[in-house]
C-alpha cells in the first residue's frame, strides 16, 4: 500500500489528536484531580459516567455517575472556566453510589468523572460532549 | 484519504445529522397517565398550506423530551407549585385570593387553557390569558397588575394551563374574533425587518430544518408557558414572540399589544387539535 | 435568604425494610455563577448553593459538594436504602449563609 505525502500528513494528524484528546484535560482539571485522588493511579473501570453526545443547551445538560462500591465521585467539566462541578460523597444510607444531575457545559468539552472505591484506588470515565449552538437567537 | 473514504466519512457525518434534524415519532404521555397528542390533522383552515400539524416537543432531542414526561423532572413545576401559593394568598385592597372566587384550580380551570384567546363579550375584546388574569387581579381583587411577560405571570398561566393538559386546544376563529383572527394571519404571512421574514418562512414553509444547530419547529404555541433550558425559566408566548421579530431584525410589537394578542390568537388556531401541554420543555 | 427559593423532593410514600428507592430533588434557584457581567460590565458576584445533604433517621445517605457547573434549579437524583420507617431529610446550603430544609416521612409497606 501506497501513501501520498498528504495522505501521511493527514494519518500523522489524526494519530496525534486521537492520542492527546482523552488527555486534553486543563491544568486546573488536573490540579483538581490529583487533590482529590492525592496522585494516585486512575483505573480505566470502575466508574461510569453518562452524558449526551449531542446536548441541545450547554445550560441543562444531564449526565449521570455510578461507582458501585465507592466512597465518592468527583465530576469535572474539563471545558469551563472553572472545571469543577460536583463532588458526591455517599453515605451508608445510599441504595446505590450513583446519582444524577443537570449541568452547564460551556462549550464541546469532555465531562470527566473521577470515583474513589471502596478499596482507595481512583477510577476514571470521561464522555465527550457536543454543545451546539441555537438558532437566529443564539 | 481517497475521494471514496472522504464521501463516506462525510455521508457517516451526515446521515445522522439529516435524521435529527427531522421530527421524530416519539410519543409523549406525561406522568404515565395523560396522552398528548402531539401530531394531527392540520385544522381545517391551514388545510391548504399543510396537513399535519405538530408540537415542538417532536423537533427536541430524547433528553428534553425526557424532562417534559415526568412532572418532577419537568423544572416547569417548580414554578407551577409557587403559583399554587399565590392562588391560595389574598392580595390587594379587596382581601380576596383567586381561590375566593375560583375556589380549587383543579375544577374551576379545567379546559380554560385549551379556549384562549377568546372573546369576552362584557370587554367587547378579545382577551388571553394573561389579560384576564390581570383583569381579575385589577378589577376584583383591587391589586396590582403583574408585568405580561413577568416570572408571577408565566407561573399562574402554567397552573391554569396543568388542569387542561391533555385536552385539545380548541380557540374559535369566527364570529366576533373574526376580524382579530384575520389581523392575526395577515401579520403570519407579512415579512418583516431586516432579513425580511415572516413566521411563516421559518415555521411553515422550513419547519424540520436547520437553523445553525437548531431545529425549526412549526412554532405552535400549545405548550407555552414553556421552560427554556436557554433560560432556565419559564417564557410566556409574547416573550417568544418579541424574540422570534427581534431575530428577523424588526423593531418588535409590545407584549399585550393589540397585534401580539392577534398574532396570538391565529398562532393558537394552527394548533388546533394538538393537546394542551403547557407548562413544556424546549431548548 | 435568596427569594422564591422552593425545594420539591419525591420520595415513595412506602418501602419495604431494606428496599432501595430512588428520590428525586429540585430546588428553585438562580445558581448566579460569578461568571457572567450585567449591562454595566461589572461581573455579578457568585450566588450558589454550594451543598446538598440527604439523611435518612440520622444516617448520612448523600452529601454533595456543588459548584457553579450546575444548573439553575438543581435537580438531584439518587438511591437510598430504607432498613425502617422513618424521615428523609434534605438539607441545601446557600452562599449566602442560607439553609433550606425539608423532609418526608416513608412508610413500611
Amino acid at each position: 500500500m501506497e501513501f501520498s505525502r498528504r495522505e501521511t500528513l493527514a494519518m500523522g494528524l489524526g494519530a496525534a489528536v486521537l492520542t492527546v484528546l482523552p488527555f486534553r484535560v486543563n491544568a486546573a482539571a488536573e490540579d483538581m484531580i490529583a487533590e482529590f485522588t492525592g496522585g494516585a493511579d486512575l483505573s480505566d473501570s470502575g466508574v461510569e459516567l453518562t452524558a449526551p453526545e449531542i446536548a441541545e443547551n450547554g445550560n441543562t445538560v444531564p449526565i449521570s455517575v455510578s461507582a458501585p462500591g465507592a466512597t465518592a465521585i468527583m465530576v469535572l467539566a474539563t471545558g469551563n472556566p472553572t472545571p469543577g462541578v460536583a463532588t458526591f460523597n455517599f453515605g451508608p444510607g445510599a441504595a446505590s453510589q450513583s446519582a444524577s444531575t443537570r449541568i452547564r457545559l460551556a462549550g464541546t468539552q469532555d465531562v470527566v468523572a473521577v470515583a474513589k472505591l471502596a478499596d482507595g484506588s481512583f477510577a476514571k470515565a470521561s464522555a465527550a460532549v457536543k454543545v451546539t449552538i441555537g438558532g437566529c437567537g443564539g | 484519504m481517497n475521494y471514496k473514504a472522504m464521501t463516506a466519512i462525510a455521508a457517516a457525518l451526515t446521515l445522522p445529522m439529516a435524521a435529527f434534524a427531522e421530527p421524530d415519532d416519539d410519543t409523549l404521555v406525561v406522568n404515565d397517565e395523560i396522552q398528548m397528542v402531539t401530531k394531527t390533522a392540520a385544522p381545517a383552515h391551514l388545510s391548504d398550506v399543510m396537513d399535519e400539524v405538530m408540537s415542538g416537543w417532536h423537533f427536541r432531542s430524547d433528553e428534553t423530551q425526557a424532562l417534559q414526561m415526568d412532572d418532577f423532572e419537568n423544572p416547569a413545576m417548580v414554578f407551577v407549585d409557587q403559583a399554587m401559593e399565590a392562588w391560595d394568598t389574598a392580595d390587594g385592597s379587596e382581601g380576596k385570593s383567586c381561590a375566593s372566587c375560583h375556589e380549587d384550580v383543579e375544577t374551576s380551570m379545567k379546559g380554560v387553557r385549551a379556549v384562549y384567546p377568546k372573546w369576552n363579550e362584557q370587554a367587547g375584546e378579545v382577551r388571553t390569558l394573561a389579560m384576564q388574569i390581570n383583569d381579575c387581579r385589577e378589577n376584583q381583587m383591587g391589586a396590582k397588575k403583574w408585568k405580561y411577560t413577568g416570572g408571577d405571570m408565566a407561573a399562574m398561566e402554567a397552573l391554569i394551563s396543568v388542569q387542561s393538559r391533555g385536552m385539545p386546544v380548541n380557540v374559535a376563529i369566527d364570529g366576533p374574533v373574526q376580524a382579530t383572527w384575520e389581523k392575526g394571519k395577515e401579520m403570519y404571512y407579512t415579512r418583516t425587518g431586516q432579513l425580511e421574514l415572516s413566521c411563516a418562512n421559518c415555521h411553515e414553509d422550513s419547519y424540520g430544518m436547520m437553523i445553525r444547530a437548531d431545529h425549526l419547529s412549526q412554532g405552535q404555541i400549545n405548550g407555552f408557558p414553556t421552560y427554556r433550558l436557554k433560560n432556565a425559566k419559564l417564557n410566556t408566548v409574547h416573550a417568544r414572540f418579541k424574540g422570534c421579530v427581534r431575530d428577523t431584525r424588526a423593531e418588535t410589537y409590545k407584549p399585550g399589544s393589540d397585534d401580539f394578542i392577534a398574532l396570538e390568537l391565529y398562532v393558537a388556531s394552527r394548533g388546533n387539535g394538538l393537546s394542551v401541554e403547557g407548562p413544556s420543555v424546549r431548548n | 435568604m435568596a427569594s422564591g427559593v422552593k425545594p420539591r423532593v419525591k420520595v415513595p410514600k412506602k418501602a419495604a425494610a431494606g428496599e432501595a428507592v430512588t428520590i428525586k430533588t429540585l430546588i428553585s434557584h438562580k445558581m448566579e455563577s460569578g461568571q457572567r457581567k450585567d449591562k454595566e460590565g461589572n461581573a455579578i458576584p457568585r450566588s450558589i448553593i454550594n451543598r446538598f445533604t440527604c439523611e435518612f433517621n440520622g444516617t448520612m445517605v448523600i452529601d454533595v459538594t456543588m459548584e457553579p457547573a450546575i444548573s439553575t434549579n438543581p435537580y438531584m437524583e439518587f438511591e437510598a436504602t430504607v432498613p425502617e420507617a422513618g424521615d428523609f431529610k434534605f438539607t441545601w446550603y446557600d452562599d449566602d449563609g442560607s439553609v433550606y430544609d425539608t423532609s418526608k416521612s416513608i412508610k413500611m409497606a
